[in-house]
């Protein structure tokens, strides 16, 4: 072990602080999957699919929560756009395609 | 009263198994009644582990099954009286094990007035692990310093909290255990590898202890004679501390620093 070595504090960009936030993330998402009731994964899944329909979205843009708000359940959803579309909504290419074939179908081609 | 207590992680390779000998034997040394069960059908270990692999004659399916007794099945350790071995089959048949069939073994063991019932599951989440950890009172999570591993562990409490037989009999929840193990202290000081801090912070379970890498284990291993038993070694003494905790003793953590070597030590390891 050097001496360098031997000064330096834990170093925050180590990997290590990568794969405890990481984990964070990650842990927070399943536990919220399997605390909820059974459905929450599966509509979470559905309404991905939904937005994929209109947006570019990846995979991790929707989050889906059941909180406890004194005497009810809040359904929480949460979408995440992508950043560099801010204030911009780019259509998916599938919301594109379809505009398109509307609007050839209106011109009556 | 019998508590018994799975040795769990989800994820393969942790320490489970290693871990499983050196508890039971530890509880064992402190005059406890003890069996230490193999639940890991078709990849036998812990005999071997525990250095008896050449007594075992029946094994877990065969007692399940009815075909050997209780007095047959079990292997009596060779250096402590009061520890008893179960070892798995090494049959290929994944379903050989029913919740039914282990309800009866248990119920066996609690009848011999066994004070602990150690169960040392097989990796994964799927049944096997899902029947090592049905009847635990308490679960030791084993898990090493990486991702994957606190991944697996935080799925395996999920398991826990759901599928246990506390949980589906809506008792009081299995009461849970953080063991980190394979600890490496330089490495975790170079910000490579993540820390107990980092570790318990993610799962929120109490720590029962840190086991550092150490290379007495597989020594140990080789000898067939499980770690705890080696007084020397970091290891040996870090399973040493566990079981005062489990024993509810309160205990500083050791080896979470990097210790500076002596001449002595730098030797001989
Ligand atoms: N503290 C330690 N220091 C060094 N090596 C260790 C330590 N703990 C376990 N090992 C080694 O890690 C390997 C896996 O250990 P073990 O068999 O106990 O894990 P396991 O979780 O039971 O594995 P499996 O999931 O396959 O059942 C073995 O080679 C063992 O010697
Ligand atoms: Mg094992």
């Amino acid at each position: 072990m050097g001496i360098f070595r031997f000064f330096r504090s834990r170093n925050e960009d180590a990997s290590a602080k990568v794969a405890k936030d990481r984990l964070q993330v990650l842990i927070a998402h399943e536990r919220s999957d399997r605390s909820g009731p059974d459905f929450l994964p599966m509509l979470r899944k559905d309404i991905l699919d939904v937005i994929k329909k209109y947006v570019d979205v990846g995979d991790d843009s929707v989050s889906v929560n059941v909180e406890q708000q004194d005497a009810c359940d809040v359904l929480e959803l949460n979408i995440t756009l992508p950043e560099e579309n801010a204030g911009n909504i780019t259509p998916s290419a599938a919301a594109r395609k379809r505009a398109a074939e509307r609007r050839a179908a209106l011109s009556g081609r | 009263m019998t508590k018994t207590i799975v040795v769990t992680s989800g994820k393969g390779g942790v320490g489970k198994t290693t871990t499983s000998a050196s508890i039971a034997t530890g509880l064992a040394r402190r005059g406890f009644k003890t069996v230490v069960i193999d639940f890991d059908v078709g990849l036998r270990n812990l005999d071997l582990i525990m250095g008896c692999e050449r007594r075992v004659v029946y094994d877990l399916v065969n007692l399940v099954n009815q075909e050997s007794s209780l007095h047959q099945t079990l292997i009596k350790d060779k250096r402590l009286e009061n520890l008893y071995i179960l070892p798995a089959s090494q049959t290929r048949d994944k379903d050989a094990l029913t919740i039914e069939g282990i309800a009866r073994v248990m119920h066996k063991l609690k009848k011999a007035e066994f004070d602990y019932i150690i169960c040392d599951s097989p990796a994964g989440i799927e049944k096997g692990a899902k029947m090592a950890l049905y009847f635990a009172d308490e679960a030791i999570v084993t898990t090493n310093p990486e991702v994957s591993s606190v991944r697996d562990s935080d799925r395996i409490l999920g398991i826990l909290q759901s599928e246990s037989k506390r949980s589906k009999m809506n008792e009081d929840p299995v009461k849970e255990h953080l063991l980190i193990t394979r600890y490496n202290p330089a490495r975790v000081k170079d910000g490579q590898m993540l820390s107990v801090d980092d570790i318990v912070d993610l799962l929120a379970i109490p720590l029962l202890g840190i086991i550092p890498e150490s290379p007495s284990v597989l020594e140990s291993s080789n000898a067939g004679k499980p770690v705890i038993l080696d007084d020397e070694s970091e290891a040996g003494q870090a399973y040493s501390d566990a079981i005062d905790r489990l024993l509810g003793e309160a205990k500083p953590h050791r080896f979470m620093e990097v210790q500076k070597k002596g001449i002595l030590k730098r030797i001989f390891g």
